[in-house]
């Protein structure tokens, strides 16, 4: 492989920081790296105490996992944010309309822009969804859209996690945690706090009350599967910290129409729902009847306009990554503007050509399932050995229209701390998203995952990847 | 032609039962071709949660039924004036896009059987779609019988081909599939029919629609062998059985269930 030059977030060729770092590079340069280090150690003790882990599929002998955290920050400007936030603001209320239109007049399939396949052979469409317009239209209530950074001003988006982005608990938490260890680096920069999302997403959700609610202050729940779901402890970190219940399918029952919790002083309605479990568990009677997760008839409250359910049922067509390919079209569509954040030249293996180019440059590519997600089942054409590359052809060659392709992307780096003092990890980005009717609100920050493996870029948690505090800077 | 319908279904348990949920597609609206001039549903030992248009536009109502009840009855009364439109519907107004009556379901997946019910008649269809269909509608009941008795609710379209008999529901799902196979967009319809010097009728009835490209959705009553004319009124559509059924539940424990019908179509 030959030599590859990527862009440092903090560093410039000559050593000086760039421009968001200047101040924490001062502040490091003064810093004992052994006291730093030791740091590190606390942080991982103060993980651990509060319980913040993560469950690996695929590895036994790990049930449960601790995300490693690295404590140099990823710092973006106000100028870069403000760029990132109407690029993203852009994004996901095209891919509101983009919904809300397939599920009702289909307009952009009957205008050809997105070709009918794309969604009749998308898994994630939910027949049952036809016909339903939400508040506001709104079907995808929170998003994390992913954004990796490859030069000073180029950002990409590799996906938009418009079902069920998880890893916001991350966010909080690796701030809660800066803030204990370096109290003064905070008031030497001024960082934008991230500590209102529960709030706002409090505040967001109960704007999406449905159509038949009547009240003044719409109840709002978190369901989640239950304590042996991977992200259960972010499920109940949000439920509390958001002041809503956590509630589970035994908890709940459609009364009178709506969705009703089971309290010590009788049964409550509620309006809306923050649920985390899979639309097929989501409700016996109309999907998997087996389900013991679900409510049984949320489905017809729904439909009858009784209840919210965020994000709403069918949401993951907009996760597929053959549909992926086609969002700069998506956003012209809706918006009427070009998309302001690039999407990543994507090879659809379905369509002859590309599949052909694809396997004569297998080695420099990434490819991914169409419906795949967590870095399962993907392979990294540079870091892959010959035999998994010939394995992989045989993949393509079998069901081409399971994959695309991408570039490997130059993804930028930043810094982490080891024994060695500082050296560059690739990064991605995942800003949280909350759309209700009346607004798209960005929380000025994210969680930044790091390939903690020198070289990889690779950051998924569940492939060995790290998270960082995220820092947007204020003007 | 004005129809008068009287439709009561009662399902008995052999010991009360806890818990039970059931959707009901079992009101007719007003479309192409028919008018509802009044229709009730009432309930006894349930109680309507809610009311609402499903996915395919269907009338659905959600029951519960009374805690400690041991049967429920659902009876639905009413009057439809129907026309005669040969059984041709024309575009719909629902906003179900035709490519997902081109899928196939668990319930209508073709087998060999109905795959060489389909190929007979391949050459006609492509030459003409509705006379393709009238044959494949020909074909199917003289490779399955009418039969009551022999197939359940839950069999396949290919299960019952391959036994050479069935009932309207058996003949409707296997017209859905091989159609669909042949490439034609085709859904189940439940509904009524009034019969000839027949009042007291077992069960409700149904039929297929197909898409002709030229003429839109047209009906096929496979069982008995015309187009839906006046004497069919249509209350639920779906991709099969499943989904336009008239009652489709979900019930805790283990009860034994009776279920009993008494249908009267009258004009």
């Amino acid at each position: 492989m030959t030599e590859r030059r990527f862009f440092d977030e903090m560093v410039l060729e000559g050593g000086d920081a760039r421009s968001p770092y200047a101040d924490y590079q001062k502040w490091f340069a003064n810093e004992d790296p052994k006291s730093l280090l030791k740091k590190s150690a606390e942080a991982e003790t103060f993980f651990r105490r509060i319980g913040i882990t993560f469950n690996v599929y695929g590895q036994k002998d790990a049930d449960e996992r601790l995300i490693p955290f690295d404590i140099v920050p990823r710092i973006i400007s106000a100028k870069e944010w403000r760029v990132l936030e109407k690029g993203i603001e852009q994004r996901v209320r095209a891919l509101n309309a983009f919904l809300a239109d397939i599920y009702n007049k289909q307009e952009i399939l009957k205008a050809g822009r997105v070709p009918e396949h794309i969604i009749s052979r998308n898994a994630a469409f939910l027949p049952q969804m036809i016909g339903m317009m939400p508040p506001g239209g709104v079907y995808t209530h929170i998003v994390g859209t992913d954004l990796v950074r490859t030069g000073e001003n180029e950002f990409y988006v590799l996906e938009d996690n418009a079902r069920t982005p998880s890893g916001v608990s991350y966010m909080l938490e690796n701030r809660e945690t800066m803030l204990q260890m370096f109290p003064e680096l905070f008031t030497k920069m001024k960082v934008r706090p991230v500590s209102s999302y529960p709030a706002e997403l409090r505040r967001s959700l109960g704007e999406c009350a449905p159509p038949n609610f009547n009240g003044t202050k719409p109840a709002v729940a978190v369901l989640t599967p239950g304590i042996h779901n991977s992200a259960y402890f972010e499920h109940s970190f949000l439920a509390d910290h958001m002041g809503a219940e956590l509630v589970e399918s035994s908890d709940l029952r459609v009364i009178d129409g709506r969705v009703q919790m089971r309290t010590t002083r009788g049964y409550k309605a509620l309006d809306v729902i923050y649920r985390r479990v899979d639309d097929e568990y989501l409700d016996p009677l109309t999907f998997n009847p087996d389900s013991l997760l679900g409510v049984p008839g949320i489905m017809d409250a729904y439909r009858a306009g009784n209840i919210t359910i965020a994000n709403a049922p069918g949401t993951g067509i907009a996760d597929d990554k053959a549909l992926y390919s086609y969002m700069p079209d998506i956003v012209e569509f809706y918006t009427g503007e070009k998309a302001i954040l690039q999407n990543v030249p994507t090879w659809r293996c379905s369509e002859e050509d590309s599949l052909k180019y694809v396997l004569d440059n297998l080695a420099e590519l990434v490819v991914k399932e169409v419906h795949g997600s967590g870095g399962y089942g993907m392979l990294v054409g540079p870091a892959a050995s010959k035999k998994e590359l010939k394995a992989f052809e045989a993949k393509l060659r079998a069901r081409p229209d399971n994959y695309v392709a991408q570039p490997t992307l130059a993804l930028s780096t930043v810094p982490i701390m080891t024994k060695a003092g500082l050296a560059p990890r690739h990064v991605d980005l995942r800003p949280f998203v909350l759309v209700s009717p009346k607004r798209v609100h960005i929380t000025a920050g994210g969680l930044t995952r790091v390939a903690l493996k020198e070289g990889s870029l690779v950051v998924n948690s569940s492939q060995g990847g790290g998270t960082k505090d995220t820092w947007v800077l204020g003007d | 032609m004005r129809l008068n319908i009287t439709h009561k279904t009662t399902y008995s348990y052999d010991r009360p039962v806890h818990y039970a949920l059931l959707q009901l597609r079992m009101t007719p609206r007003n479309s192409i071709g028919q008018d509802v001039l009044n229709w009730t549903t009432t309930l006894e030992g349930a109680t309507r949660q809610v009311k609402y248009d499903d996915h395919f536009r269907n009338v659905t109502e959600m029951i519960e039924m009374d805690a400690g009840a041991s049967s429920v009855t659902i009876t639905c009364q009413g009057e439809v004036e129907v026309q005669n439109l040969h059984g041709v519907i024309g575009a719909g107004t629902g906003l179900a896009p035709l490519w997902l009556f081109l899928q196939q379901t668990p319930a209508t997946a073709p087998g060999p059987t109905i795959r060489k019910i389909a190929q007979q008649v391949k050459k006609a269809t492509e030459a003409n779609q509705l006379d393709g269909m009238h044959r494949l509608s020909e074909a199917i009941a003289e490779a399955v019988t009418y039969r009551t008795g022999m197939t359940l609710s839950t069999t396949t379209a290919e299960d019952a081909a391959s036994e050479g008999q069935g009932v309207c529901q058996d003949h409707t799902q296997i017209m859905i599939a091989a159609a669909r196979h042949l490439g034609l967009p085709a859904r189940y319809v439940s509904g009524y029919l009034l019969m000839d010097e027949v009042v007291d009728q077992e069960a409700s009835h149904a039929w297929a629609e197909v898409w002709i490209d030229s003429l839109g959705w047209v009906g096929f009553d496979v069982s008995n062998a015309v187009c839906p004319d006046d004497r069919y009124v249509r209350v639920a559509l779906g991709r099969d059985y499943g989904e336009a059924a008239p009652v489709h539940g979900l019930r805790q424990g283990d009860a034994a269930e009776e279920l009993c019908v008494s249908l009267q179509v009258q004009q």
